[in-house]
C-alpha cells in the first residue's frame, strides 16, 4: 500500500529506527480491511439500548431498525450527529478565545493583549457596536458581550452569521428555516433530535444538520476574528514547510492541534534570549526550533513564520524522524497513537487542556492566566528531553519547501489594493469576467490514509491550476500545498493557465514580491474557512449576486473529520458546489444520498460532488465552474 | 481438502462475512456499486443464531454431497478442487438441492430463479468470508492439519493436567 506522496514522509516510514514494531495509521488502517459494510454506508444506529439496529442495504433482511426507523432515518441522523460533533469542536475553540478575551479585558490574563485595533474596530463596526469616540478596551467589552451571547439562547439570528453572508443568503436560510439563534443551542436540539423517538423525518433532520452547519460556520467566524484581535491578522510571510525544517543540533519542539491560545504563546517565548540560552547550555548549538503540526502549524506559520513540519495525518511519522524532543498539543486531531510512537524514542508527548489527555502523555495544564509562564515550563521539558536524544535514532529527511503564508481577507485585499487603490475588487472582478481568472476553488479538509497522502490534492491542483482557477487552501490543504512547493511564486510560473499566471504576476508585482503571488493562497487552519467566504461574498455583493451564482467551488479531497462534515456542509448551505474525495457514509439512502447531491442545490445553489476519482473531480469542478459563467453571462 | 473452520465462541454476529460475500460476488467488486446493482449479489453464507451462539452457516463442500446427488440437470458438479460448483445455464430452479442439502446452505435468487451457494470465491487464495471475519471467527485449514491439531490439542491437554 503506498502510505504517501509526500517525498519526506515517504523517507522516514521506509528508514525510521523505530523498529519493527512501530505501527502507523497506514498499518492500523491496512488491520482493520475489510471495514463494516453497514458503517461505510451509515445504516447502523446505536442511539438506542434496543440497539443495535442494521438495515440490510441489500433489501433482504430488516429493512426498519426495532423503533421502525428506514435507513433514510438512520443515515440523516448519522449525518447530523456528525455536523454537531464538527459544531462543538469549533464552538469549544472559539469560546476558549472569547473566555480569554473576557478574562484579558478583567486583567486577568496579562499575556494577552489586543494585538490587531483595525480588525477589532472592523468586527465590532460589523456587529454594529458603536465606534467613534471610544476606547479599544470599551470596544472590545461590547464584542466579547456579543461573541458570548452567539453560544447561549440569543433570541434571534446569530450575529456572526447574519452579518457575514450576503442578504440573499440570510434571506434564503430564513426561508427554510435554518438561521440559528444559538451556536450551543443548535448542536444540542440536533442531539434532541436525533435521540429516541423525536426526529424521523430524513429531510427535516438534513435541514436540522443544514442549520448546525450554519451554528458552525458561525463559531467557525468567531474563533478566527477574535484570534486575529489577539494574535493579529496574517499578512503574508515567507516560511518553510515539512520534515526538513527540523534542525539535528537544535532543541525540536513540535506544537500540534489547532488553537492560537497556546502556541501562539509558545512561539513568542521560544525567541527569548533566555530560552534559547537554556537550550543551548543544554547542548543544543542550534537554540530552539519550534515546529508546527496540522492546524497550530498554520496558525504559527501565518503569524510568526515559524516552519510547518508536517499535516495530521503523519503526525506520528514527525516522531519517527527521533528528532522531536517534545510535542506539545492542545486539541483535536490528535492521534493518541503519538504517545505509542513516542515510546519508541525519547520525545516526551505533552498534553495541555483539560478534555484532551492521553494515556503515555504528560500533562501539563494551561493556564491562560499565567500563559507564558506554563509556556517557559513546557519549553524547559523539552529542553531536557533534548539531552536524551540518541543520535542514532535520528533519520531527518532533508526535504522542505518554500512556502508564502499568511494570505488572509485582509491580505488580499491589501496585496489587490496595490494594483487598484480605489478599488480593490475590481482586478479580481475584472480577470474573472475576462476569464483570466475562470473560477476560484477553495481546497480544505485533511489528509486521509484511504488515499496516500496528499495524492488527490495535488492531482486536482495541478488541473484546475493549469485551467486558471485561482486556489484558495486552508488547514491541512494548506499542508499540503506548502509542503509539495504549490505556495511560491515559481509555482505559478510553473503549473498556472496563462490568463492566470499573468493576473498573478501583476498582483505579486505590485505588492512588492518580485514576482508572482502564488497560485495557491494559504488562507489559514479549517477553522478559517470563513475567510474565504468574506472574499466571495465581498465579491458577490460588488457584482450584486449571491455566492451561489459566482463561478467558485469547494473541495475536500482527502477529508476525515466531524469537523470536515461541518464545514462541507456550511460550504453547501452558503451556496458552494462541495466535492468529497472520501465517500461519506451515506450511501445506505438513496434518499440522504440524493438530497444532499442534487436536491439542495434548488434549495440553497451548493451541493456535494462525491467523486473519489481525481481527475474526474476536476472536471466535475470545471464544468460546474462553467456552469455558473454561463449563468452569468461570461 | 481445505475446510473453512467455524470457532463459534468467536462470532459476534457482525455479519461482515455475509457483507463481503455478496461484495466478492458482485459485477464490479466493490460494496457501494454492489447495492446498486440491479439484481443485488445474494449471500452464501448465513449468520444464525440460538441462544446467545451466533454463528456462520456455510457450504461444507461434502465429499458425497446431497446437493449434488439431488441434482438432475447436472447443474452443480465438483471443480478440480473438490468444490461443489453450479453452473447457472443447467439451474432449472426446481429447488431439490435445497431439499437435500442437510446445512441449508443453498439458497434461492428469486430474482433471477437460480439456485445459489457457495463457491469457496474462485478469484481469490483466502475465500472473502474467511479474510473478512474481524475476530478471525472464520478459518481456512486443511483438514488433515486440522485434526491433527486436534490430536495435538488433547494430548497437550492431558499433559498440563498430568502436571
Amino acid at each position: 500500500m503506498k502510505c504517501s506522496i509526500d517525498p519526506a514522509v515517504t523517507e522516514v516510514l521506509n528508514n525510521h529506527k523505530g523498529g519493527n514494531k512501530l505501527k502507523t495509521a497506514w498499518d492500523r488502517y491496512e488491520a482493520q480491511q475489510p471495514q463494516c459494510g453497514f458503517g461505510e454506508l451509515g445504516v447502523c444506529c446505536r442511539h438506542c439500548m434496543q440497539g443495535p439496529c442494521r438495515i440490510d442495504p441489500f433489501g433482504e433482511g430488516p429493512d426498519r431498525g426495532i423503533c421502525g426507523a428506514t435507513a433514510d432515518t438512520i443515515v440523516a441522523r448519522g449525518v447530523a450527529r456528525a455536523v454537531a460533533g464538527g459544531t462543538a469542536s469549533h464552538s469549544g475553540h472559539a469560546l476558549h478565545i472569547a473566555h480569554v478575551l473576557k478574562k484579558m479585558l478583567a486583567g486577568k490574563t496579562p499575556d494577552y493583549a489586543i494585538k490587531d485595533e483595525v480588525k477589532l474596530k472592523a468586527v465590532a463596526g460589523r456587529c454594529g457596536i458603536a465606534i467613534e469616540g471610544r476606547s479599544s478596551k470599551e470596544i472590545a467589552q461590547d464584542l466579547v458581550e456579543k461573541a458570548l451571547s452567539e453560544f447561549g439562547d440569543k433570541g434571534e439570528a446569530l450575529t456572526w452569521a447574519a452579518t457575514t453572508v450576503t442578504k440573499a443568503r440570510l434571506e434564503t436560510f430564513s426561508k427554510l428555516g435554518i438561521v440559528p439563534t444559538s451556536i450551543d443551542g443548535t448542536i444540542a436540539e440536533v442531539m434532541h433530535r436525533t435521540t429516541y423517538g423525536v426526529d424521523a423525518d430524513p429531510v427535516n433532520i438534513l435541514l436540522g444538520a443544514l442549520k448546525c452547519a450554519v451554528a458552525d460556520y458561525t463559531a467557525c467566524h468567531l474563533a478566527t476574528d477574535l484570534s486575529d484581535i489577539l494574535f493579529g491578522t496574517p499578512q503574508p510571510v515567507v516560511s518553510k514547510a515539512n520534515l526538513g525544517v527540523l534542525k539535528e543540533d537544535a532543541v525540536n519542539i513540535a506544537l500540534h492541534g489547532h488553537n492560537p491560545l497556546l502556541s501562539d504563546i509558545i512561539a513568542q517565548v521560544a525567541s527569548e534570549p533566555e530560552m534559547i540560552a537554556e537550550a543551548q547550555a543544554a547542548g543544543a548549538a542550534g537554540g530552539l526550533n519550534v515546529v508546527g503540526i496540522c492546524c497550530t502549524g498554520n496558525e504559527i506559520m501565518m503569524r510568526h513564520g515559524i516552519p510547518l513540519a508536517t499535516s495530521s495525518i503523519s503526525q506520528e511519522v514527525a516522531i519517527m524522524t527521533g528528532a522531536i524532543d517534545a510535542m506539545v498539543v492542545d486539541y483535536q486531531c490528535i492521534m493518541p497513537a503519538i504517545a505509542t510512537a513516542a515510546e519508541c524514542f525519547h520525545t516526551k508527548v505533552i498534553t495541555t487542556m483539560p478534555i484532551a489527555k492521553m494515556p503515555g502523555a504528560e500533562h501539563i495544564a494551561f493556564s491562560d492566566e499565567n500563559a507564558v509562564e506554563c509556556a517557559r515550563a513546557i519549553l524547559r521539558q523539552g529542553i531536557e528531553r533534548f539531552k536524551s536524544r540518541n543520535p542514532d535514532k535520528v533519520c531527518i529527511p532533508q526535504k522542505s519547501s518554500t512556502a508564502i503564508a499568511g494570505f488572509s481577507a485582509e491580505a488580499i485585499v491589501a496585496a489587490l489594493a496595490k494594483v487598484n487603490a480605489d478599488d480593490p475588487l475590481k482586478p479580481l472582478i475584472d480577470n474573472i469576467v475576462a476569464g483570466n481568472i475562470r473560477g476560484i476553488c477553495l481546497f480544505a479538509g485533511c489528509n486521509t490514509v484511504k488515499v496516500p497522502q496528499d495524492h488527490n490534492y495535488i492531482e486536482m491542483v495541478k488541473k484546475l491550476l493549469a485551467e486558471n482557477v485561482l486556489i484558495l487552501a486552508t488547514g491541512c490543504a494548506s499542508s499540503a500545498y506548502a509542503r509539495h512547493g504549490f505556495m511560491t511564486s515559481e509555482a505559478t510560473i510553473r503549473y498556472a493557465g496563462k490568463g492566470l499566471a499573468a493576473v498573478l504576476t501583476v498582483i505579486g508585482e505590485a505588492a512588492g514580491l518580485g514576482g508572482p503571488l502564488p497560485p495557491v493562497l494559504h488562507m489559514g487552519s479549517c477553522v478559517d474557512n470563513p475567510r474565504a467566504v468574506d472574499v466571495a461574498v465581498a465579491i458577490a455583493n460588488k457584482l450584486g449576486v449571491d455566492v451561489s451564482q459566482l463561478p467558485v467551488v469547494a473541495s475536500a479531497p482527502e477529508a476525515v473529520t466531524e469537523k470536515a462534515v461541518a464545514i462541507g456542509t456550511w460550504a453547501v448551505a452558503g451556496g458552494l458546489p462541495t466535492h468529497l474525495g472520501v465517500v461519506p457514509p451515506v450511501l445506505g439512502s438513496k434518499l440522504v444520498t440524493e438530497v444532499l447531491t442534487s436536491t439542495v442545490k434548488d434549495l440553497l445553489g451548493g451541493y456535494f460532488i462525491v467523486e473519489p476519482d481525481p481527475a474526474k473531480a476536476a472536471v466535475a469542478l470545471l464544468t460546474v465552474i462553467d456552469e455558473r459563467r454561463a449563468g452569468l453571462g461570461l | 481438502m481445505q475446510l473453512i473452520y467455524v470457532q463459534t465462541d468467536r462470532c459476534l454476529g457482525c455479519r461482515t462475512c455475509e457483507i463481503q460475500c455478496r461484495v466478492e460476488h458482485a459485477e464490479e467488486k466493490n460494496l457501494f456499486a454492489a447495492i446498486r446493482q440491479i439484481h443485488p449479489p445474494k449471500k452464501r453464507l448465513f449468520i444464525e443464531q440460538q441462544g446467545k451462539v451466533k454463528a456462520p452457516i456455510l457450504c461444507h463442500h461434502c465429499d458425497d454431497s446431497p446437493c449434488m446427488a439431488a441434482c438432475i440437470t447436472g447443474s452443480l458438479y465438483r471443480d478440480e478442487h473438490g468444490i461443489v460448483q453450479r453452473k447457472d445455464e443447467l439451474c432449472i430452479g426446481c429447488w431439490s438441492c435445497i431439499m437435500a442439502c442437510p446445512f441449508g446452505v443453498v439458497a434461492r435468487d428469486a430474482d433471477v430463479h437460480v439456485a445459489v451457494k457457495c463457491d469457496r470465491c474462485p478469484d481469490r487464495e483466502i475465500p472473502a468470508c474467511v479474510a473478512s471475519c474481524p475476530t478471525k471467527a472464520l478459518r481456512l485449514v486443511d483438514a488433515d492439519q486440522l485434526s491433527k491439531e486436534r490430536r495435538q490439542e488433547i494430548l497437550f491437554r492431558g499433559s498440563s493436567l498430568a502436571e
